[in-house]
């Protein structure tokens, strides 16, 4: 009998019970809820004459709709104001605890949880959104899920699960300068693909994971999805402890020393088994850029488009050229000659305030380029917001040409009025490139913060330590 | 949830790899509080010619002639055919919704993302994983031939083409007695609200801080 991995460890301490065929009836410790997946959850408990199980368990946020612009107004859009306002009368019937538009503390939710000490090592943490995994960067069991599994956890405190297999993805020695966590993932995916982690928890792990700083391993968690993984995860170390420990929700006073030793337990047996193991050498990865319309069809920077002619598989190779055509490249084409329209600096992968220090690390002292129609930044949260403002963060941005927004999900996804028209490029730092996703026939291509503001003051893609020599 | 145990339906094939969430329900479409009407804008950005928005008149709209979808033999199919990592993406179930609002109940492809393959069977739609050879099979059967039908039978665990031939397919026993029952799994989990609690009191002691 082999040791247990870290995702063994929190399966077993939340199983309350188990059916013969392996369907286990799990524990969800933290609901975060946002606006768009909530309001047939909520009819559907009021309906069924249900309430909820246990209400202190969920947060609730309004990030994807609201707007980055005129935030002492209402929404302009009627249909978004209607989703928000929902979410607002929900929570206030229910008593259940919201950030609101015009709180501080409000942001992307996968942004505001970890920053507000609401997820701590050792927790299931759900949401009705694929970018949960986020917080297993925590050491903690974090999955996204449906509009009827969040009313299920609502009603219940429980979710009916199958356990995934475990995978290791093993990111050996150092990275170089210059290589963030976000150019860590995509090679990552880049390796596996954009299903090669479905059926699977990754634990992520290597000297260039533990070398991460919280915000970095919350970037990698972040993709695991992007892989096909429902949840990605790092076991706790002194790094993770530290983040967590005297945030407003986060354990303290007598009970914080018993916390602290079982968080210590959350990591994988030196004898742990895992059903698949993908090592990387970390000094191999370069800066990355994706050139397709899915996030495994990504090159270092210093890469060409692929050759479709060039793939054997068939469906494959259909693949490329149909991204080649939507993307508006040619095959050979040299990623560096890639030239966005706009900037997208932000998204619950990369819009916490180390993101920002990165990007604007490259930015300070430049200018945007003329081509560049627009490059903006949309900060996480209020808080990130406000912790960048005080390190003067805003002013390089600002000086530089970008525009300095209110924080939320924004054009990650478009659902509010920031998003691209049809054929504008993009170097985004958000989490996904299929067609449509910042608006309809934009082209998204993803990219670190640094890369993204390197694009921005160049005017085309290029290796951004070329900026920092 | 609407039961499913037998169904006979027209095939429409989709024959692209990993189709996201954004593609079967663009995002604009979310914004919407209700479960229902989601069907008009099922792949939206690949029906239509023109940028779609909630609340328009989708017959005033140009459509593409090109999408299978709009290609007169499919219409009324219940059965999409489609490549691996099908529902790839966004954990919204808007695109379950979708496809059941359009009319689809069951979908076939050699692989599914978890989150889409879940949301499903919460929704009295069967995902079936069939090998990359048989899905190939298919493929070809439904573009040779017109008015290609499927039968499904989810408690036999098969599928029957027209000419007879039979693939068998595997479904989790516990997702297969809710969808042939049409059960609310809500009602069941329930039903061990003692459990439930016990865990909960025991957790408390051991680990307090999570219930503060």
């Amino acid at each position: 009998m082999g040791g247990k991995t870290l995702y063994d460890k929190l399966w077993d301490a939340h199983v309350v019970r188990e059916e013969k065929d392996g369907t286990a009836l799990l524990y969800i410790d933290r609901h975060l809820v946002h606006e768009v997946t909530s309001p047939q959850a909520f009819e559907g408990l009021k309906l069924a004459g249900r309430s909820p199980w246990r209400t202190r368990s969920m947060v609730a946020v309004p990030d994807h709709n609201v707007p980055t612009t005129g935030r002492n107004e209402t929404i302009k859009d009627p249909v978004s104001r209607i989703q928000v306002e929902t979410l607002d009368k929900n929570c206030s019937d229910l008593g259940i605890t919201e950030f609101k538009m015009g709180d501080v503390r409000q942001g992307i939710v996968h942004v505001i949880g970890p920053e507000q000490g609401l997820i701590m090592p050792g927790m299931t943490v759900v949401c009705g959104d694929s970018h949960t995994a986020t917080h297993g960067a925590f050491g903690a069991l974090a999955f996204g899920i449906g509009t009827s599994e969040v009313e299920h956890v609502m009603a219940t405190q429980c979710l009916l699960q199958k356990k995934s297999k475990n995978m290791l993805v093993k990111v050996n020695g150092p990275v170089q300068q210059g290589v963030s966590a976000k150019d860590i993932i995509l090679a990552i995916i880049g390796q596996l693909g954009t299903a090669g982690g479905t059926g699977y928890a990754i634990e992520f792990s290597g000297q260039a994971i533990q070398n991460l700083s919280m915000e970095g391993r919350m970037t990698v968690c972040n993709m695991a999805i992007e892989a096909g993984a429902r949840s990605g995860m790092i076991a706790v170390d002194e790094t993770t402890i530290n983040y967590v420990l005297g945030r407003p929700y986060a354990v303290s006073g007598d009970q914080q020393a018993t916390a602290v030793e079982a968080w210590k337990q959350l990591q994988s047996d030196p004898d742990a088994v895992f059903d698949k193991v993908i090592e990387l050498d970390g000094a191999s990865i370069e800066p990355q850029v994706t050139w397709g319309t899915s996030p495994e069809m990504v090159l270092p920077v210093t890469g060409n488009v692929p050759d479709p002619d060039q793939e054997p598989n068939p469906t494959k190779a259909e693949g490329i050229r149909k991204a080649i055509k939507y993307m508006g490249v040619e095959a050979g084409q040299s990623l560096e000659s890639i030239r966005p329209d706009k900037i997208f600096i932000g998204s619950c992968t990369n819009a916490r305030v180390e993101d920002l220090r990165e990007a604007a690390a490259v930015a300070r002292g430049k200018k945007v380029a003329s081509t560049v129609k627009l490059a903006m930044v949309v900060p996480g949260s209020g808080l990130v917001k406000q912790q960048a403002e005080a390190e003067g963060l805003d002013q390089i941005f600002i000086e530089a040409g970008f525009e300095w927004r209110e924080p939320g999900c924004s054009m990650c996804l478009a659902m509010n009025a920031d998003r691209l028209e049809p054929q504008e490029r993009c170097a985004s730092t958000s989490n996904r490139n299929f067609e449509g996703r910042q608006g309809a026939g934009g082209r998204t291509h993803l990219v670190s913060p640094a890369m993204a503001a390197a694009a921005a003051v160049t005017g085309h893609f290029v290796d951004v330590r070329e900026l920092m020599a | 949830m609407e039961k499913f145990t037998v169904l006979d339906g027209l095939v429409v094939p989709l024959d692209r790899a990993n189709v996201d969430t954004d593609a079967i329900i663009p995002k604009q479409y979310l914004k919407s509080i209700k479960r229902a009407g989601f069907g008009p804008n099922l792949f939206d950005d690949w029906r239509y010619l023109d940028p779609g928005e909630p609340g328009m008149d989708n017959s005033t709209r140009r459509v593409n002639e090109d999408f299978v979808l709009n290609q007169v033999a499919y219409q009324g199919a219940e059965v999409l055919l489609a490549r691996e990592n099908f529902g790839c993406g966004s954990s919204r179930e808007h695109a379950v919704w979708a496809l059941e609002d359009y009319g689809i109940r069951s979908v076939i492809a050699p692989s599914f993302a978890d989150i889409f393959f879940n949301n499903c069977f919460k929704n009295g739609v069967l995902p079936i994983i069939l090998a990359d050879e048989a899905v190939d099979r298919l493929f070809s059967e439904v573009s040779g031939h017109n008015g290609y039908s499927l039968h499904i039978d989810l408690d036999a665990q098969n599928i029957k083409t027209p000419s007879g031939e039979t693939f068998t397919f595997e479904v989790d026993p516990f997702r297969k007695h809710c969808l042939l029952n049409g059960l609310d799994d809500i009602a069941l989990t329930l039903q061990h609200a003692a459990d439930i609690k016990l865990y909960e009191q025991k957790r408390q002691s051991e680990a307090p801080w999570l219930f503060s």
